[in-house]
């Protein structure tokens, strides 16, 4: 039963579902490492999710067009980190607290809305998987990787802009200045609370696009806390790979593949009580966190609001 | 000087700058009084005052940071309004701000190039600035590597970081607010060469200091304030050390308080081969011997960072020890707690009164029995004695002359000097064996030092050993009999009182060890 694992079809089949499974992760961590790199911790993630995910499902649900589905998450989450910057930036709410205030909210309303709008549970017809010619045809690695949605494609790309961006750019330079010594970067003349708005606007609005990735693009439903701590995990995953891009795939991938296969382990029917097998990515994080988080530092303003003196 | 207005950074000269009348009012207190103040170019211009005198406040209107309540700003003759940093920038105001205004975790070229435009953005254009970087460096004696990362300069070498970023937008005014506190003194000579060099170039340059010698060497002109209110501008050539320092205090000040001579005793306190960890896990302190005798201040001397808050930690209990004994009166406490080192008369006067020197927000009296709240007479059975917590503290609050409306006061509403009053009085007041005083001046004003001076030289002469750890060179030289010089977490060399030279112990401050010894 063990050895179904290691046939080639099964292994294809992890690995491809693994990344598939890694797109609200690579959205929301990657939005998150936004904010975290300009000192903002956002615990919001996961009701930013929610409404995201929601608004994608049913509007794309109500239109029967999936890009107005993907926008109206972009919306949702983008006005959600909106109302999030406006607590921790202007009114210099704790972050941490208020992060878990949005998640509440984001909970609830979801679930208002749903029972309100929709009722009942139901399905979308989802983004297709768009074979990409000639790479997909390549044995194993095309099936891999190329014969994903658009938005798993979208999500890939993304890594290495989001690491250009941080890196390479004005903006970016902004970004780490802001987040390691907000002083030094507004003696400077540059804008604490207008990159920290950018950066966490952009974080709810990465948020909602991770939620509609996973509401019109993987499971096709909604339902009642559809993302079950998806969004927290997203949080984990941004101090796993160290507040870098790169870092975030890593952990993402590694994540989904562990969460892969552990699906593939259940459906194959081998014995290991499901409740364990579930458990398994959650441990790994845990484990992989606390072996690595003594070796990199967070940002140094992570969490601590600014007020110049005046 | 060159009959141009272009400075050798290619930037235009201000030829004069004037503020008029400026006042600027925070909560409960008038910071500035209706001060005036000008500087012009190929000027060094002092202003100085004590701590908490407004000093950093008018220069912090006058780079934007505040806005003036009252005043105006003349530039060149022409009102300017500067609403924030970047409209100082514009007019050529730079400011090296006392606490580095640097991301330690970038490169000096992104310091650098942090908010100012790039020429191809939104791409970064760090090459340009690292050579912009290294042509500021060559014209002003300022070299720097561009690629280095903060964190691996000296604070001399991040001191020039501040220079070169305010050169390279466009300075030609700089104001340096306590430029030198952080420095060595062979590091001070170093800067001050390049102050002259770029007032003689044209630039307008303001330095702010409490120190009388340092406004004497380097400055033109000197402004003093006092309270929030200017007390005069002066020729630094007709003033008097003596001069400068009745107009900042307002009455006579000693310099160098009367050391009497005390016969030492024994050795009280040992440290042998001790070693820690700092908090990031490196090496804090590595193999220091040191011993402190009945009668005597040992001086503990070094740029800030080195090891000093280890050391006081270390011997107080508050650190663990990776290796080393430390004996008082002979007696092991090596592996006693901070508590029973306490009880055994080590007193400690740690570095953040306000935060590890008391409980801010318990009352004087509750702050004046931390260390003996456990014993009678204060409390008898787990139960406190509230009426012999009142006679001993208004019996502390008389003695050590602490301001306070009462002995019920929140210990957060007291001004600093009296904050470190109450924690001198609580430690002293125990008849200790070893004192651990960690920058035990550092912010107060000239009467509240005067007085803490003087209590630990009373405290010297009936027969406690007293260590004291202090980034400022003069009260080391004026206080202690012998000199330790801590550098990197180890003890360079002891010097003794009549062999100490400022030039002699900033060698050792800074790792050089002359010869062998």
């Amino acid at each position: 039963m063990i050895s179904d694992l290691f046939s080639m079809t099964v292994l294809v089949g992890i690995l491809a579902s693994g990344i598939r499974l890694a797109t609200p992760y690579l959205y929301a961590s990657i939005g998150e490492t936004f904010s975290q790199r300009s000192g903002v911790l956002n615990l919001g993630v996961e009701g930013q999710m929610l409404l995201g995910a929601f608004a994608a499902f049913y509007v794309a649900l109500t239109t029967e067009n999936l890009w107005f589905g993907v926008l109206a998450a972009i919306v949702v989450g983008g006005l959600m980190g909106l109302a999030m910057a406006f607590v921790t930036i202007n009114l210099h709410a704790e972050q941490g607290i208020s992060g878990i205030g949005f998640y509440l909210f984001g909970l609830g309303l979801s679930d208002l809305l749903f029972q309100k709008m929709l009722g009942t549970v139901e399905t979308v017809k989802g983004f297709p998987k768009v074979h990409i010619p000639v790479l997909s045809d390549i044995p194993v690695v095309g099936e891999i990787f190329f014969r994903q949605n658009v938005l798993v494609y979208i999500a890939l790309a993304l890594v290495p802009l989001a690491w250009f961006v941080l890196n390479k750019t004005t903006l970016g330079l902004k970004i780490r200045a802001v987040g390691e010594n907000p002083e030094a970067a507004d003696s400077l003349g540059v804008s604490v609370a207008r990159i920290r708005y950018f950066t966490v606007v952009l974080g709810g609005i990465m948020s909602g696009v991770a939620g509609a990735s996973l509401s019109i693009a993987l499971l096709n439903v909604f339902q009642q806390n559809l993302t079950s701590g998806l969004g927290f995990i997203a949080v984990a995953l941004v101090y796993f790979g160290a507040w870098r891009p790169w870092g975030v795939l890593a952990g993402a991938l590694l994540f989904s593949l562990i969460n892969s296969l552990q699906l593939w382990v259940q459906v194959l029917g081998i014995p290991i009580p499901s409740d364990i097998a579930v458990m398994m990515p959650y441990i790994l994080t845990i484990l992989v966190l606390v072996l690595t988080v003594s070796r990199v530092r967070p940002p140094s303003a992570l969490t601590k609001s600014f007020e110049r003196g005046d | 000087m060159a009959e141009t207005n272009i400075l050798p950074s290619g930037h235009t000269r201000i030829d004069h700058l004037e503020m008029l009348g400026i006042s600027k009012r925070f909560p409960g207190v008038l910071a500035n009084d209706q001060v005036d103040f000008s500087v012009t170019s190929g000027e060094v211009h002092a202003l100085l005052g004590e701590n908490g005198a407004g000093k950093t406040t008018l220069m912090k209107v006058l780079y934007g940071m505040y806005h003036p309540d009252e005043g105006r700003i003349l530039l060149n003759d022409q009102e300017v309004s500067i609403q924030s940093p970047t409209d100082a920038i514009n007019n050529g105001i730079g400011m090296i701000h006392q606490h580095f205004m640097l991301v330690k975790s970038l490169t000096v070229a992104e310091n650098v190039a942090l908010g100012s435009k790039s020429s191809r953005e939104p791409l970064t254009d760090l090459h340009k600035v690292s050579q912009r970087i290294i042509d500021l460096g060559n014209i002003y004696g300022l070299e720097i590597d561009p690629n280095a990362y903060i964190w691996q300069l000296s604070v001399g070498q991040q001191q020039r970081v501040e220079i070169i970023k305010a050169l390279y937008r466009g300075a030609a005014l700089l104001i340096l607010d306590e430029p030198t506190a952080v420095l060595t003194p062979q590091e001070v000579d170093e800067f001050f060469v390049i102050i002259r060099e770029m007032a003689k170039d044209g630039h307008a340059l303001i330095f702010i200091s409490h120190k009388l010698h340092e406004v004497i060497d380097i400055s033109d002109r000197v402004s003093v304030l006092r309270d929030g209110r200017k007390v005069g501008t002066y020729l630094t050539a007709d003033a008097t050390k003596g001069d400068l320092a009745r107009w900042m205090v307002g009455r006579d000040v000693e310099f160098r308080p009367e050391i009497e001579v005390v016969e030492r005793g024994e050795a009280r306190l040992k440290i042998k081969g001790i070693s820690c960890r700092s908090d990031l896990g490196t090496p804090g302190l590595r193999d220091v011997d040191l011993e402190a005798y009945s009668g005597e201040i040992l001086g503990i001397a070094g740029v800030s960072g080195n090891g000093q808050r280890e050391l006081a930690e270390v011997i107080t209990g508050l650190r663990d020890a990776t290796s080393g004994r430390i004996e008082l009166d002979g007696e092991d406490i090596s592996d006693l707690p901070p508590i029973a080192r306490t009880d055994k008369l080590l007193a400690y006067i740690p570095e953040e009164r306000m935060k590890d020197g008391m409980i801010k927000d318990f009352t004087i009296a509750e702050n004046l029995i931390l260390r003996e709240y456990h014993k009678r007479p204060f409390s008898k059975r787990g139960m406190l004695n509230l009426k012999a917590i009142e006679r001993h503290s208004e019996k502390l609050i008389s003695n050590f002359q602490i301001k306070t409306p009462s002995q019920d006061t929140l210990a957060k509403s007291l001004s600093g000097g009296n904050i470190q009053k109450v924690v001198v009085a609580r430690e002293l007041s125990r008849q200790p064996r070893v004192i651990i005083a960690a920058q035990p001046t550092r912010g107060l004003d000239v009467g509240a030092t005067e007085y803490v001076r003087e209590r630990l030289l009373e405290e010297r002469k009936s027969g406690t050993a007293v260590v004291l750890i202090s980034e400022d060179l003069d009260e080391i030289l004026a206080l202690a009999d012998r000199i330790a010089v801590i550098y990197e977490g180890q003890i360079m060399g002891v010097v003794q009182r009549e062999d100490a030279t400022p030039e002699k112990i900033g060698l050792l401050m800074a790792g050089v060890k002359e010869g062998a010894e």
